[in-house]
């Protein structure tokens, strides 16, 4: 006899021990991302918030494309674009009350820039000169992360220490979709939701890891629904509607800041350029697929919204590219001087107090930049 | 038929060109890993296996490499030969649980009863310009687990040898990659059929009696223009390229430092607890009455990898070994 059919010959009792921990029922995302944008939702928005949003939308589209043109212009080693995503990156960041952490991975540059870093700063990781181009404590951003999901742990940690002292400190992780299939994604969300920690994770699925599908990522119903088997709940968010992102993460960071514990949010959207200007994304995918969804660009829904609503006219859009278009020039001139580098610098924080060994290696660098500038030649 | 010229092959196409051989030689073996399918990996090492081969033996998995070598461990448990890619260096620290803790010690666990033919591919070192977590160089992490074998070729003929028998091997290989000789060419065709490198046995790159230079991987052709370089000086230098770390070629080693009587050790991997040290210890427990100098090493600083626009300041250079090569106390000699 079966297992299936013994159970139609009697029923067991659970064991003793068992009773359910948390109802599952409330954690479970809805069956389509939360839209705001084009929907009876959007009669609540803030104007306000809504304008800000789409200054730094136009802002953070413009630095991806410039960002992108200093690769190929060789002033930039690599730059991972988030064209198409900015709706994600902006709403994370004016999510944030200033006291809260925000943890970056490699791609989120423009999230790191619109917290109010320097956006030359941002971008000393991928222009080569050193691997954090800012102090983290200054704008409360950890270092950009380039292996996947380790940052995450890591804002757990920093969620966690926070509420022990007695700060209502929130912090929020950002990770890719393939960023979740890593042993560190799944540890994060346990620690994070057995100690409650005020942490919220938010996902971007823009679709592909480099040139891996979703498909071949996951078999889950969603990566919003993974949250329910750690006990916390997960919710499911147009990734490419700003409004819609905002209110999600607010309402995230609101219930992470009343003690409410974490919260994992998947922000559907796509990545429109390659994943870096090395990746070859015709191996892949078609433009089919891409054109869909720049029909359905985060800048164009909102624009839409707002100017239907009379919010926005042609002048304020125009502000919005002017004040765009001033940042790119900036940045342009900026990252067009060659850094001055210090290769003593090598040395300088390996440790709090070099080691002799260090001191060596620091001294024989000393005689060959002197040989160097005194012009000898072997 | 026409008659095919000798065309320069890179060192990709040549791992390639192994990949393939071996599977069609052997239906067990099977290739997987992030991006090694429809993007044929990011260095294009296995482009075009996963058409011809298929998903099932090439296959793009989740994006999780302790998953990606934890599975490998069951697979060959079940008699596959499993060739696990790792897309950087960096990037294979998540699965050194699985590599430590199981791959490396299951023969031994299980006294005989299950070795594990896993090869570990892994693109190592600088020199490419990579951001942070795409420059290490690993390998001694990897030489002080028993069990690893660890191999890093120098040629594109090396690479396709050295492959082939890494997947043959029963025991597994870590097999390092030098990603800044990806591109480097040789008079290699592809067209004649190739020589299995047995793993173990190192090779004089090039015979010279001042002094040996002991190097591998990214830093043979460095210390081969280094070696040119010198002759000007009049230094006549061996350079030996040891294939492989372990097991280690203790005899090709001493049988030419005691012809030269000098040593010098080159890598780009950090000097203390680097591979360099075992070397010198090595060379020395052999050679002692031979050494006219005590054994040197020119390695990578002690630091974390550097960012790309400091590390021609880190990775040793020409200059850097001349400069050792002098420190060897060099006594004039014709
Ligand atoms: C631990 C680790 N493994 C592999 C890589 C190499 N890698 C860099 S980005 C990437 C794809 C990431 O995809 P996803 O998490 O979806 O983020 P996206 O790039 O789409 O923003 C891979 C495999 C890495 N950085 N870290």
């Amino acid at each position: 006899m079966t297992v299936m059919e013994q159970r139609g010959a009697y029923r067991p009792t659970p064991p003793p021990a068992w009773q359910p921990r948390t109802d599952p029922a409330p954690l479970l995302p809805d069956a389509l991302p939360y839209r705001v944008l084009g929907t009876d939702a959007a009669a609540d928005a803030d104007p306000a918030l809504l304008r800000r949003l789409y200054a730094e939308l136009v802002r953070g589209r413009r630095y991806n494309t410039q960002a992108t043109a200093l690769t190929k212009q060789g002033r930039l080693a690599v730059y991972p674009s988030s064209t198409g995503q900015e709706a994600c990156e902006v709403a994370a960041a004016l999510v944030l009350e200033e006291r809260d952490w925000l943890f970056p991975s490699y791609r989120d540059t423009l999230a790191a820039v619109a917290r109010g870093l320097d956006p030359v700063q941002a971008l000393t990781l991928l222009r080569g000169d050193w691997h954090t181009g800012y102090d983290p404590h200054e704008h409360r951003v950890a270092p950009l992360c380039t292996p996947l999901a380790t940052q995450l742990p890591h804002a757990v940690g920093l969620a966690h220490a926070a509420r022990l002292k007695g700060d209502d400190v929130v912090a929020l992780a950002l990770v890719g979709d393939g960023g979740t299939s890593e042993g560190d994604f799944h540890e994060a969300l346990n620690f994070a939701a057995v100690w409650q920690a005020p942490v919220v994770f938010l996902v971007q699925n823009n679709g592909f890891a480099i040139s891996v599908p979703l498909a071949k990522q996951t078999a889950a119903p969603s990566l919003a629904h993974k949250a329910v088997g750690y006990g916390m709940p997960g919710r499911l968010v147009d990734g490419n509607d700003a409004a819609a992102v905002h209110q999600v993460l607010a309402e995230a960071v609101a219930h992470a800041r009343a003690g409410g514990g974490p919260t994992l949010v998947e922000a559907v959207t796509y990545r429109i350029d390659a994943h870096t200007n090395a990746d070859d994304a015709t191996r892949y995918r078609g433009d089919a697929e891409v054109e869909t969804w720049r029909a359905h660009d985060p800048i164009t829904l909102l624009e839409h919204e707002l100017t239907e609503r009379g919010l926005l006219d042609e002048d304020g859009i125009r502000a919005a590219r002017d004040a765009a278009e001033t940042m790119a020039a900036d940045l342009r001139e900026r990252m067009n001087q060659d850094p001055v580098l210090d290769p003593m610098d090598l040395f300088a924080h390996v440790y709090a107090e070099p080691t002799p060994q260090l001191r060596e290696q620091e001294a024989l660098l000393r005689a060959e930049l002197a040989a160097e500038q005194e012009g000898a030649h072997r | 038929m026409t008659t095919v010229a000798l065309k320069p092959a890179t060192m990709a196409q040549a791992l390639t060109r192994a990949l393939r051989d071996a599977m069609t030689a052997d239906p067990t073996v099977h290739v997987m890993g992030e991006d090694v399918g429809t993007l044929g990996g990011v260095f294009r090492v296995t482009d075009g296996l996963a058409k011809e081969f298929g998903e099932d033996r090439v296959t793009d998995t989740p994006l999780a490499e302790a998953g990606i070598l934890g599975t490998a461990v069951g697979m060959a448990m079940y008699g596959l030969r499993p060739v696990v890619e790792m897309q950087f260096d960096a990037f294979a620290y998540p699965a050194f649980e699985q590599l430590i803790s199981h791959v490396a010690r299951m023969r031994n666990r299980t006294r005989g009863a299950m070795p594990l033919p896993i090869t570990i591919r892994v693109p190592y070192g600088g020199g490419i310009g990579g951001v942070e977590h795409h420059s290490d160089s690993s390998e001694a992490y990897y030489m002080a687990t028993p069990g690893l074998h660890v191999v890093t070729p120098a040629t594109v003929a090396d690479a396709y040898g050295l492959l082939r028998a890494a997947i043959a091997s029963d025991d597994p290989v870590v097999f390092l990659e030098p990603k800044r000789l990806y591109w480097s060419k040789d008079t290699w065709n592809p067209e004649e059929p190739q020589s299995v490198e047995p793993i173990g046995r190192a090779v004089v790159r090039r015979a010279g009696r001042s002094a040996t230079l002991i190097t591998y991987g990214p830093s043979v052709p460095v210390c081969l223009e280094a070696a040119e370089a010198a002759t000007s000086e009049g230094w006549d230098l061996e350079v030996v390229d040891l294939r492989s770390l372990v097991p280690f070629d203790d005899e090709t080693v001493a049988a030419s430092v005691r012809r030269t009587g000098r040593a010098l050790v080159v890598h780009e991997s950090g000097s203390y607890g680097g591979p360099g040290g075992e070397i010198a210890a090595r060379v020395t427990e052999r050679c002692f009455h031979h050494l006219e100098a005590p054994v040197l090493r020119v390695a990578g600083f002690d630091i974390p990898y550097p960012p790309p626009m400091l590390e021609r300041h880190h990775l040793p250079g020409v200059d850097r070994i001349l400069d050792a090569v002098g420190r060897l106390q060099w006594e004039a000699e014709n």
